[in-house]
């Protein structure tokens, strides 16, 4: 095995080749050389001293909306330019101690809110595989990292489909764990009651150790279960031998409506024949409230985002405006000229969802719908299926500028949202290309099950094999 | 439910941001446009919910609740800060004597 | 000034924040103490830092069920914290964690007995629910600027919120009274205004006699003593009854007391549009109680104002001002039964507590908790004044002794050389002396004037420096004389 300080080394040479920076593919918003080699060195005498280690030496790529000490934490946006955070998230803290180093903070939406990476005030990340494309997002700088070869692994974060879907759009694996799966203490909040951090890997397998590295209760997150995390079978080939006989795999209608592109739809139906000569059993499923979630997820996400951003007012933290009057034109002054539109827009609609007069009607009728889009899932699960396969998302990779219209925007959301609102694991794996585009095939299970996923994804991904990326 | 103008200027205010003029009306059809996206949800049965509806509690927690078998975790009574590598007045914009100084609230009032 | 109560009646409510005595905060491990330097006392959570989160303080949740049972709150075994969102410079989240449609406790009530009336009088109390505290602004400290300390923020409180059930401002004020006692008793708080620990807001208005529709209230703010609850309500009171008696409408609004002008003016801040927009907190799961721990809770809790006046009324036969005074504060009735039960004459302690403990604690401005004189020692200072080895003067200078010096009553008073004599020959001894000196009035007494007693046992006191046992002294002198 190569030595920790080389890999690192070469990983953090990597992180600021210019090719990867503003001037390039705008990937990398923030590197720390130093600091990342101090800490290689932790890891490499932890490591020759015999500390049991997951990821020794594994470089990783961050989001920028993750704390992390030495490296400025700004969410992709004016309004935290140049903050550090003075603690670091627990997710950081486990993967350091299972021998991983943070080599990179990538670029992201503005507070990840978007599907593109064009929100962001670093500006648009570019698709590693087509330049003119976006890599989707929010966490496309992350998905960009490990389609590019900057690190094997990235950490992103989940909303929506803030991983699954630039997986889907880079061609690489995207995990978002079951809420409640890894603490969020650390992860600069969005939707609350949706954000998960999620992983971004070159291979099912590796995505599951650095899950599993981070999961686990923790006493700083009210939201975190305290639920046993599950080992990776071993040998790890095991995954790949492995069939799956006796698994009933569930392929809901809904996620293949008439207007679904012609091209995923061909990848997809090849997975799913892959699926079954694998040994799963194929079963035609229904969730019928499917296509609410992209309402429902639009009052949720943004009324606590209003809130959750509220925080951002220039008195504690972060640059603050100086020409004022008073105190109320700072807090105006910070707070418009610090937000880009799409934040400034969410938290307009989150405030007016929430506001006196419309509670009732927005806000908690969304939470009625999201309970009965949980019940879907519940019922299809309760009924003897063990994991969902669908589209990642309705298209390949667009276009950078190619979509101006928000609700066109929060459409290429539509087959993953649904997994944050019941809260259940999902992941997405390349499942081959289309004129050179990748194409994402997602998989969910019931809560707390990703091993089932993991599982079913690692025998998929076998199968395809160089298929997958061809 | 349409959103007016006034709508946007009184929100916008509650969420101390400030809108110029001209950005208003823009602002008004994107509300209205995307809102009106939401309208579906008022013709969506939710009675076999209300319960959950009413709580308007995520159903993720409650999942990770019943995993806990209980409700939100408690922590013991320790005095026990988080760490922080630097301190509050470190990383305010403005501070003197360890206070975190802002601009006076010009309709400030004492009590 | 017109005598307005004649015409109409005061209706008041009043919402009472408490701070909860706990080590740390209500969401994070920071130090819940007051007087250390500004913003020390802050973490990640209390700063609102990107990415933090609450965990709820398990000894916050005890205490505010503690304070609900104490008040015959019905508990709710799920309730729900909500965000009360909001700028300001001392709210660091932008938002108050506080509980809003699913508080922890509903239905309370409160027995109130107004000073110079017989009748008590049952005040409803709508809700008890816990939030968290902001920070402090301090606005005159540098010039156009707001200084902020958030050591306060997120500090534990729990707001009680009564019915408009209150008829006068004496009632307002028995019933924060009564309120703090209990509070007190149940040991959830240092209950203390001047400190800040506890805090009222006072809703008033008012309507003629028999309506029954309520008037538009006002809301008093700034008043910082109970007694100032008082004078706020009752010129608040006043202020809309003249409004009222000239045909003008009372504004709803929020009410500055002026303290040294003895006068409510209003606000001069801007009414602002308020719209908290609660909603569930997304990052804490709701609040479920086992009913067991609830239950344990309910058999724990010590014995309340009403019940300890009940069994010092029985038990040692007190009357109602010395049950007032001995059950004032729980720390005082403790302290009350200890000397009760080792001096064993309970009426002699409630006296002396009532008399020089009183003027002692008033004097030195300290709590009994932090008093050097402890029961035992007051027991045995009585002990010795009861078997006549101190005269009740004696005893006082004992007393004062005992406080400085932390010594006990027997070595003091040996100390000082003032036990009492009770010992036959030297007392005989000191009446010969003062008959020498006194021959003409030992003549006029010997011979029958019984009104010379007093002056010749004063003779003998004044020679005995005070130690001799004066009924041994009228007894003896009534010897010779017979």
């Amino acid at each position: 095995m190569r030595n920790i300080i080389d890999m690192t080394n070469d990983a953090a040479a990597r992180a600021a080749d210019p090719r990867f920076g503003r001037d390039g593919l705008n990937i990398v918003v923030a590197t720390n050389q130093e600091s990342s080699l101090a800490n290689a060195e932790r890891v490499a005498i932890a490591y020759g001293r015999g500390d049991p280690m997951s990821l020794p030496g594994m470089a990783i790529a961050v989001k920028d909306n993750i704390a992390t000490l030495d490296m400025p934490t700004t969410c992709g946006s004016r309004i935290l330019s140049g903050y550090v955070s003075p603690y670091e998230a627990t997710a950081i803290t486990r993967l350091r101690a299972q021998g991983a180093v943070v080599v990179a903070k990538t670029n992201m939406d503005e507070f990840a809110m978007g599907s593109s990476t064009e929100t962001s005030a670093y500006g648009p990340t570019h698709n590693p595989v087509d330049p003119a494309r976006s890599p989707g997002g929010s966490s496309g700088g992350s998905a960009a990292a490990v389609a590019a070869g900057i690190t094997e692994i990235a950490l992103g974060s989940e909303t929506g489909g803030s991983v699954r879907q630039p997986a889907a759009f880079c061609g690489v694996v995207g995990v978002k764990p079951t809420y409640g799966r890894i603490s969020r203490f650390g992860l600069v909040a969005f939707g609350s009651s949706l954000d998960q951090i999620g992983v971004f890997a070159r291979s099912v397998r590796n995505a599951a150790i650095a899950t599993y590295a981070m999961a686990g209760g923790d006493l700083n997150d009210s939201t975190c279960a305290d639920v046993p995390v599950p080992t990776i079978p071993e040998p790890v080939e095991a995954y790949r031998g492995r069939t799956l006989d006796g698994v009933t795999i569930g392929i809901p209608a809904e996620y293949f409506p008439p207007s679904l592109d012609a091209d995923v739809r061909a990848r997809c139906d090849v997975a799913i024949e892959v699926l079954r000569g694998l040994g799963a059993r194929i079963v035609d499923v229904s969730l019928p409230h499917t296509e609410l979630a992209i309402p429902v997820y639009y009052i949720i996400a943004p009324a606590e985002a209003s809130s959750n951003l509220a925080r951002f007012d220039g008195v504690r933290y972060g640059p603050r405006a100086a020409d004022v009057m008073d105190l109320r034109e700072m807090y105006q002054a910070t707070r418009s000229r610090g937000f880009g539109t799409e934040v400034k827009r969410r938290i307009l609609i989150g405030t007016y969802v929430l506001s006196h007069g419309y509670y009732d009607a927005y806000y908690k009728k969304a939470q009625s719908v999201r309970a009965l889009i949980t019940r879907d899932f519940d019922a299809v699960f309760g009924s003897g299926v063990d994991a969902l396969f669908t589209p990642t998302t309705p298209t390949p990779a667009f276009k950078i500028g190619a979509v101006t219209d928000p609700y066109e925007m929060y459409m290429s959301d539509i087959f993953t949202v649904t997994a944050n609102l019941a809260g259940i694991p999902a992941i997405s794996l390349p499942i081959g290309r289309v004129g050179g585009l990748p194409i994402g095939g997602q998989i969910m299970t019931r809560h707390f099950d990703e091993p089932r996923m993991f599982h079913v994804a690692a025998a998929l991904e076998a199968a395809l094999g160089g298929e997958a990326h061809a | 439910m349409a959103v007016t103008e006034t709508d946007i200027r009184k929100i916008a205010d509650l969420a101390r941001l400030s809108l110029a003029d001209e950005e208003v009306p823009a602002m008004t059809a994107q509300l209205n446009s995307i809102l009106a996206h939401m309208d579906v949800l008022t013709r969506v049965d939710t009675a076999s919910v209300a319960e959950a509806g009413a709580d308007a509690i995520t159903s993720a927690i409650a999942v990770a609740r019943d995993v806990k078998s209980g409700g939100a975790p408690l922590r013991g009574d320790a005095v026990a800060p988080f760490p922080m590598d630097a301190t509050a007045p470190m990383l305010a914009p403005d501070s003197e004597d360890g206070f975190i100084l802002v601009p006076r609230l010009s309709t400030h009032e004492d009590m | 000034m017109t005598n307005w109560s004649e015409k109409y009646e005061m209706v008041v409510g009043l919402e009472v924040h408490v701070q909860l005595k706990t080590r740390s905060k209500m969401f994070c491990g920071c130090s819940a103490d007051f007087g250390a330097p500004p913003n020390v006392n802050t973490c990640p959570v209390c700063l609102a830092l990107p990415g933090a989160l609450p965990v709820i303080n398990a000894e916050a949740v005890r205490l505010a069920l503690r304070a609900a049972i104490a008040l015959d709150f019905t508990i709710n075994l799920k309730s729900v914290f909500a965000r009360k969102n909001y700028f300001y410079p001392d709210l660091p989240k932008g938002y108050q964690i506080s509980q809003y449609d699913q508080p922890i406790a509903v239905r309370g009530t409160l027995r109130v007995r107004t000073p110079g009336e017989t009748a008590t009088h049952d005040i409803a109390i709508t809700r008890l629910h816990m939030e968290e505290d902001a920070g402090k602004s301090v606005h005159d400290r540098y010039p156009r600027k707001t200084a902020i300390d958030l050591n306060r923020a997120g500090v534990p409180l729990i707001e009680i919120v009564s019915e408009p059930d209150i008829r006068s401002a004496a009632e307002a004020g028995a019933y924060l009274r009564t309120l703090k006692q209990i509070l007190e008793y149940a040991g959830v708080s240092d209950v203390s205004m001047e400190e800040g620990s506890l805090r009222v807001d006072a809703n008033v208005s008012a309507r003629l006699h028999g309506a029954t529709e309520l008037g538009t209230k006002t809301e008093v703010k700034n008043v910082n003593s109970f007694s100032a609850v008082e004078r706020s309500l009752q010129s608040e009171f006043e202020r809309q009854c003249a409004m009222l008696d000239r045909g003008e409408v009372v504004r709803q609004e929020t009410m500055i007391w002026d303290a040294s002008r003895g006068t409510v003016r209003p606000a001069r801040s801007k009414e602002e549009s308020h719209d908290y927009r609660y909603f569930p907190d997304p990052d804490l799961p709701p609040l479920i109680l086992d009913p067991d721990y609830v239950a344990r809770l309910r058999h724990t809790l010590p014995e309340m104002p009403q019940q300890l006046r009940q069994r010092f009324s029985t038990e040692f036969g007190l009357n109602e001002a010395e049950l007032d005074a001995v059950t004032a504060e729980s720390s005082l009735a403790a302290y009350f039964e200890g000397v009760a039960r080792a001096h064993g004459d309970a009426k002699a302690a409630a006296k002396w507590m009532m008399g020089e403990l009183a003027a002692a604690l008033n004097e030195t401005g300290t709590g009994i908790r932090d008093f050097p004189v402890r029961a035992p020692q007051l027991a045995e200072l009585l002990d010795m004044v009861r078997d006549g080895k101190l005269s009740h003067t004696a005893a006082k200078g004992v007393f004062a002794t005992m406080r400085s010096s932390g010594k006990s009553a027997p070595v003091v008073a040996a100390e000082m050389a003032v036990t009492q004599v009770g010992d036959d020959s030297q007392i005989e001894q000191w009446i010969e002396e003062v008959f020498a000196e006194l021959p003409a009035e030992t003549a006029r007494f010997r011979a029958g004037e019984k009104k010379l007693t007093g002056v010749l046992v004063g003779a003998v006191m004044k020679k005995s420096k005070g130690r001799a046992d004066p009924k041994k002294v009228n007894a003896l002198l009534s010897k010779v004389a017979g």
